[in-house]
This record gives C-alpha cells, structure tokens and sequence, in this order.
C-alpha cells in the first residue's frame, strides 16, 4: 500500500467514488434479478479503484473509450447517477437514449464514447480520436479502457501500432483481471507479461497495482502528463480482479473459491479505509454509505418515473442530419 | 454544352481533382490508407496529393485496415473529416467490424448525440485478372447496413463530384470505384457540376424495356443498349448511382413505363442487390410488369484467374441484349 500523503478531503473522494460504483452496481444486480434491468449486466465489483484513480488525472476536456463493463467508468467519469440509472431501465432519460443499455454507455458531455461491446472495438476509436487532436493542435489526452482479453484481439496490436509509429496522445489502460469471460490469462496468452507486449510497440509501459486506488492514481497522473507532453501513447497494466461472475449469466465455475476469497482480502473498499483510519473513520464511512444510499434511490426513482420511447421513434438517429455541436 | 465548355477528364483523375479540392477547401479534410501517400496510391488515384499536401494529410498507414477504418472513425468524432482509401474491396472484410459495429451504429447507440462524417473510398470488382481474393463486388453487403450511405460512380463525372457532397454528409458514406472505369476518359463540363448523392440517374430514355445497373456494369449495359437499338428495341437504362438508400421511386417509375426489368449487377446472385431491386419492384409494380423481372450477375463462384473464365464469370452485354429481346419479344428467356 503505498504510504498515504494525501489529504482528508482526497481521501473522501476516492472512498465515496469507489462506493458509489460498488453500491450502485450492487443495485444494479438486484434490480436484473427483479426482471427490471434486462441484457447483459457485467459488473465491475473489485475493479472500483481503477476508474476512480484514472478519471481523476484526466481534464474535462479529455476523452474516455470503454468496454461495455463501464458503469463504473462512467460514475467515475462524472455521468450522472440517474441518466445512468435510467438507460439501465431502457428509459429515454437513459444517457443514451435508451437504445445502448448496460453495454452502451455515450456521452457527449463528458466526451465518454462507450460502451463497446466488441472486445477490442474501442482501440481503433481512440486512436483516431487522438489523431483529431493532434491534428487539430488540441493538447488532449484520449484514455482507452480495455480488458486483457483485449490482447488477443488483432485490433490492439494494429491499434498500439498505430498510436506509437504516429505518436498520438492515447493513454491505454488494460484492466488485467487475469480471465477473459471464463479463459484464464495463461490458457490464452503464450507471453502472460502484458507490459512486454506493449514495450514490442516501443510504447512505455508499466505494471501498476489496480487494487490500490492511491497508486492508480499516482501513476495515471504521470502517466497522463508523458502522453500530454506529447511523447506518445502509454499503456499501463492495471492488476485487479472482478469479484462477481463475468456477466449475470456466468456460473462461474472456472475459478476457485479459494482465489476468489484471496482476491477479496485486497479489496479496495475495505483495505484504502484501513490505510488511513484518520481520514476513513467509521463515522465518515457511514456518513459515505447514507449520502451513496440516497444518490442510488434517487437514481432508481427517476429510472422507475422514466418515460418508455414510441415505436415510431425507433428509426430516429439511424442517420443525423447534422453533426452534433 | 459547347466545346469550349467541356474536357476530357480520365475516372482516376476525377476522383483525385475532386480529393485535392476538399483538402484545399477544408482543413479538416485528410486521406489515409495503405500506401496512398508516398507509393501515390496503388491505383494511382491519389498520385501527386503527397508531395502537394505532405504526409501529415496524406497519411500512408501500415496494413492495419481494422485499425486504420476506426482511427477514420474515431478522426471523424474528433471533428476532422477523415477520407479513408482500403486498397481493395476483399480487404474491406479486415475492416469490417469497424464500419459495421462502430462506423453504422455510434449515432443510433449513443442517442444521436454523435455523428461520424466519415468517407470510406474501396475500389471493387473484377476484369483485371486478380482472381478471387481482389475480384469481388461487395457492396451489395454494405449496402445491407443501416447507417450507411453507398454510392457507386458510374460515370467520370460522379467521379468528380460525389466526393464533396459525401464529405458534406454527417454520416458515414462508402463509395465504391470499379477498378476497370479508373481509366474511363469522358467528355466533362469545364465547370464540375454539383451533383447529387440521393438518386439514381437515367442514363439512356427508352420506352421498351428498363436495364438497372449501377457502377462498372453500366458501360456493358449502354454497349447492350446500343446493340438492342439496332434491332429496333428502346431500352431504358438507369444507373442506381446510390446503392444505399435507394432511390426507388426512379426505378419504379420507369418500370412503370417501359413494363419489363432487366437488373445487372456483378455481385453474386444469392442475397443480392439486384434481389433487392427484384423485390421492390414486386411489391411496388407487379400490376405493371409484362414479364418476370430478369437479373443477370456474376456466376457463384470465386472470381478465377484465367482469362476466360473470369470473363465467363461476369455479366456480358452480349448476356443483356439476349435476355431484354427475348423479355421485350414475348420469348422465353431459358429458351
């Protein structure tokens, strides 16, 4: 754990950040089990502190590609509970109008672009979004989340390629979870060192521990500052674990209880709060637990009082008439 | 138009006229793909654009289709206006899941709150005897896609200027060349004339018959009409121009008209484009028909190598005068 040198006010935030995702994807899994959230539902659980260390070192004016494991992503990215809560339900409040669910999370707003439920679907984008940027002279950083399952993809190879012999602004964020669905790392993969495999691209790269929200952010932040130097994409390997099954649908039967529990001595809520018990007294936990109780049944509320869109609206957005500002 | 007011003007020089006016008008305007810059294009489209534009704009890419497609994707979602060369249409495959899940998809997904103005080039089809994996005649796929818009230049003219309205469109727009009509010279207006990306054209009045086609099967389709002509039969031909949405009412209309269709079209037959035009007039002008709708393709099978055979293996405007006379003549078309 690395020695804590922040302050309270920062210590808060990366706990009320980190609960917000567990408790809202919390709700989300009783909710799809109560038939109100239907499709696929991957849960994030364990993984918290990595979207909440990563967002924290981008600008409002970055942007973030993901895969459709992103609430937490999104949460963590500044998209509002309800708008959130609300495209779960399929409801036209939904922040994406309904039509992407879980999977599909876009915002134009926070310049989120998904929610790509193609494994390896984002990589390409993001390139090409840095790309704008470069050529446009706009000192952005473009961060790309993808699991490890991911690197097995063609498009990360032609995309790690493309973004260093270019040069581009991209910070590539893989979320080692060590299983892609139920095929574990080393039944996949004949290099299992994920850094050497970007290092081949001539990209720097870097282990960090993604159960330690403290060193996420820490290395995000500097590694956010040599993509905005402009010296070329990043890519960092972000160790964690997911808690839950792949998906709902998952009996998880390719992993051990065993490593399961082993994995959930490290987690995040329980062991960031431990490492600052100044800060994370049980009174401030508590204080984080109700006000996160009271976002998440706001944002079920104005799912549940969302309106379902027309049939005759379904055509809509299939073609724009214009390019939205 | 007088003499003075026209040109000869090649297909491949159109296409690159057209490439050097919108990067010279809008400087959010770049091409990309294999070996466009520095090689000049493997079909020599956009030869001489790198030396005027340097390889920031004229951007030669590794064979990377699947990445470089999203990189156009993601380029245009950034706010550049992005054209993308893929070498070949079999290629296009590499890239597909781009153009179909991210490319076609993103506006609708998102809510409308994304737009991708996107152009993808792809030269398409056979006659050049690069046999099965450089040969095929896609777009009818693509075509299948919502989300997309298709065109198909037929003409030098649309080569010249389809370009700046698919740049102008917000969504994505494949267009697709022949690769036999790069070397096409036509007589041109000196001015080039706006043209638009929404409806077919008729390229030939006739009241007997209507040959529907689109892209490089337009040339044998007017070699056909000519020769019908000569045997006192007027055949109407329309170039569907835009393959996706398309311009059904054109169609329709002159079917009405002429009571008899013959769809030419060099993709496979199964689950075809020109099934499609089949279709549409059968549920739209049925009552108005004299005779089933014909479609004359390509034979199912890889395009070969060999000469012959791959010749044999596509629609021949010998194989469309036999078919309109006998439609036109109240023959049997098997007979």
């Amino acid at each position: 754990m690395t020695s804590p040198s922040i302050d309270r006010d920062h210590a808060v935030q990366l706990m009320r950040e980190m609960t917000r995702i567990r408790r809202f994807e919390e709700k989300c899994a009783e909710l799809y089990s109560a038939g109100k959230i239907r499709g696929f539902l991957h849960l994030y659980v364990g993984e918290e502190a990595i979207a909440t260390g990563v967002m924290r070192a981008l600008e409002a004016d970055d942007a973030v590609v993901a895969t459709y494991r992103e609430h937490g992503h999104a949460l963590a990215r500044g998209i509002n509970a309800n708008a959130l809560m609300a495209e779960m339900y399929g409801r036209v409040e939904g922040v994406s109008h309904g039509r992407g669910g879980s999977m599909h999370v876009f915002d134009a707003a926070t310049r989120f672009y998904g929610g790509n439920a193609i494994v390896g679907g984002g990589l390409p984008l993001a390139v090409g979004l840095a790309l704008a940027d470069k050529m446009q002279g706009r000192n952005r950083v473009t961060a790309c989340f993808f699991g490890e399952g991911a690197i097995a993809e063609g498009a990360f190879h032609e995309s790690m390629n493309l973004a260093a012999v270019w040069q581009l602004p991209v910070l590539f964020c893989c979320e080692n979870n060590l299983y892609a669905m139920g095929t574990a790392l080393a039944r996949s993969e004949s290099e299992t060192d994920l850094v050497l495999k970007a290092a081949a691209f001539d990209v720097a790269a870097w282990p960090v521990d993604g159960m330690d929200v403290l060193a996420v952010e820490q290395h995000a932040r500097r590694a956010v500052d040599v993509v905005r130097a402009g010296s070329g994409p990043v890519f960092l390997e972000l160790r964690t674990y997911r808690f839950r099954a792949h998906s709902m649908y998952d009996p998880d039967r390719y992993r051990g209880r065993e490593e399961i529990e082993h994995w959930r001595e490290r987690d995040p809520l329980v062991t960031f709060p431990a490492s600052m018990p100044d800060f994370l007294d049980q009174a401030t936990l508590d204080g984080i637990e109700r006000d996160v109780a009271a976002e998440i049944e706001a944002a079920i509320a104005f799912a549940e009082a969302g309106s379902l869109e027309a049939a005759a609206d379904l055509e809509r957005f299939v073609t724009m008439d214009r390019v939205p500002s | 138009m007088t003499a003075g007011g026209t040109r000869q003007l090649q297909y491949r020089v159109a296409m690159r006229e057209a490439m050097r006016e919108a990067l010279l008008a809008d400087e959010r305007v770049f091409l990309m793909g294999e070996d466009v810059g520095a090689y000049g294009g493997c079909f020599a489209v956009s030869l001489g654009l790198f030396e005027e534009f340097g390889p920031e704009r004229i951007r030669d890419t590794p064979l990377s289709e699947l990445a470089f497609v999203g990189a156009g994707i993601g380029a245009a979602l950034g706010g550049m206006r992005p054209i993308v060369e893929i070498m070949t249409v079999n290629f296009s495959l590499l890239a597909l899941d781009q153009i179909l899940n991210n490319a076609a998809t993103l506006s609708h997904m998102s809510g409308g709150q994304f737009a991708i103005p996107l152009v993808i080039r792809i030269p398409t089809g056979g006659g050049r005897q690069l046999a099965a994996q450089h040969s095929h005649s896609l777009e009818g796929w693509y075509a299948h896609i919502p989300g997309l818009r298709v065109l198909a230049p037929a003409t030098v003219e649309d080569a010249r200027g389809m370009l700046a309205p698919a740049l102008a469109d917000p969504n994505p727009v494949l267009i697709f060349e022949h690769v036999l009509l790069y070397n096409v010279e036509e007589e041109v207006p000196l001015e080039p004339a706006t043209v638009d990306i929404a409806s077919a054209a008729i390229r030939r009045g006739g009241r007997d018959v209507s040959l529907i086609t689109y892209g490089g099967s337009l040339p044998l389709v007017l070699e056909a009409a000519a020769e019908l002509a000569t045997a006192g039969i007027d055949a109407e031909v329309i170039d569907l121009r835009v393959l996706r949405p398309l311009d059904e009412r054109t169609v329709l209309e002159s079917v009405t008209r002429t009571h008899r269709a013959v769809v030419v079209d060099e993709g496979w037959r199964s689950g075809s484009l020109s099934a499609e035009i089949s279709a549409r007039i059968m549920e739209r002008a049925f009552f108005d028909l004299d005779a089933p709708v014909q479609r004359i393709c390509s034979v199912e099978v890889p395009v070969p190598y060999a000469q012959q055979l791959e010749e044999a293996a596509r629609p021949r405007a010998s194989e469309v005068v036999r078919v309109a006379r006998a439609l036109v003549e109240g023959r049997p078309v098997d007979g």
